[in-house]
């Protein structure tokens, strides 16, 4: 049962979701500490694939170990790695756990991570590996032969609403739907006429589609230099930078 | 027939490399991508742009390529082209067949052999219309 989906398909409510923390160290008690910070907060926590392009612990065996501890995971798969045998086995294996909330993403690329020189897959891209997931909803792989039980995923998106071509993004998201994807998590973003542009055109073609906005907590205006400068299909406007380094002279308490 | 084949190949190969840097995907869908090739984007990405294009419209991968989906975009809505071609921009473009690589999109398009999918993928375009 997801929770998520409920929530988003059958309530007004605003549903907040959050990012679990990579697993390099700490083993089980780790993800147990994790969860127990995220769990009363949180309907549904996403499980990362190699967040940026540096290897973790697994996709899926993260969302199995948050399962385990009560915390509903978003189960990412990400298409840079894994060929369309390796996504639809991830799937597979979601399913077999009893894991319905799953996000396809295309992905970033190789070059933002710490081993540049290992070889980029994307044999899909997300909106197919959208599609993909609305075929094994549909009791087959890709291929058409059965999976059974059939999943009965909610299967998620993301999209960058802040990045050009910025009028196609509306059309992009939409294509995700028409291939399955019944909500769509935002990229990070400093721009609120994008984001208002963004959310108006969707609700225009798809009223009630869920889409969910990122923020995210910082403690000085060095992050926002910092992804402004170095993480691409993220903008950061120098006024914004500005008006955060001025509270920068308070001491953090 | 093989001798015509390869003929076409070459041809086909002679034209579109310097023009669109042609990899020979064998499946060509430059008509509905506002005549830019999606396969010189580093993630050959079919289906749009992805999420790490930069400010200034160039690639992730290469900043100092203009992003493909960028490009495209600007020439589906600028460029005379036919309004048939204009609205196949939002198809859902299925994954590439690997099979077909190094092969004439030319005669993959007249024998359609560029248009057979996954049976699983067939299914779900028949039973939720056209992408």
């Amino acid at each position: 049962m997801s929770k998520l989906r409920d929530l988003l398909t059958q309530t007004k409510d605003v549903v907040y979701t959050a990012e679990f923390p990579v697993i390099d160290g700490g083993g089980m008690e780790q993800v147990k500490k994790n969860v127990d910070r995220l769990a009363p907060w949180f309907v549904a926590v996403n499980a990362t694939d190699n967040t940026a392009a540096h290897a973790h612990a697994s996709n899926v065996s993260v969302a199995i170990a948050m399962k385990q501890h009560g915390l509903e995971p978003i189960m990412q798969i990400v298409c840079r790695d894994k060929n369309r045998l390796a996504v639809q086995a991830d799937m597979a294996g979601a399913n077999l756990h009893g894991i319905e909330n799953i996000a396809l993403l295309t992905g970033d690329d190789v070059t933002a991570g710490d081993e540049p020189e290992t070889r980029r897959v994307f044999d899909l891209d997300g909106p197919q590996a959208i599609n993909v997931a609305s075929i094994l909803n549909a009791g087959t792989y890709l291929s058409g032969r059965k999976l059974n039980p059939a999943p009965n995923f909610f299967i998620c998106s993301v999209e960058n609403p802040f990045a050009p071509p910025h009028d196609y993004r509306i059309e992009r998201a939409l294509k995700k739907h028409r291939a399955g994807a019944q909500m769509i998590q935002l990229q990070i973003g400093y721009h609120p006429d994008r984001l208002e542009k963004f959310c108006a055109g969707v609700a225009a073609t798809v009223p009630g589609l869920a889409i969910i906005p990122s923020v995210v907590l910082i403690k000085s205006a060095k992050p926002l230099s910092f992804m402004n400068d170095k993480v691409p299909g993220i903008s950061v406007p120098q006024e914004v930078i500005d008006r955060v380094a001025q509270y920068n002279r308070f001491p953090p308490r | 027939m093989p001798k015509l084949l390869n003929l076409l190949l070459a041809v086909e190969h002679g034209m579109k490399k310097p023009v669109w840097d042609c990899t020979m995907c064998g499946q060509c869908v430059l008509h509905s991508t506002g005549m830019t090739c999606p396969m010189t984007c580093p993630k050959t990405l079919r289906n749009g742009p992805c999420g790490g294009v930069r400010e200034d419209g160039h690639c992730e991968v290469k900043p100092e390529m203009r992003c493909v989906w960028v490009k495209a975009y600007d020439r589906k809505v600028s460029l005379p082209l036919p309004t048939v071609w204009k609205e196949h921009y939002n198809d859902l473009r299925p994954p590439v067949d690997m099979q077909l690589k190094g092969t004439s999109s030319w005669v993959n398009l007249i024998t359609k052999r560029d248009q057979q999918t996954p049976a699983g993928w067939a299914k779900r375009k028949e039973q939720s219309g056209s992408h």
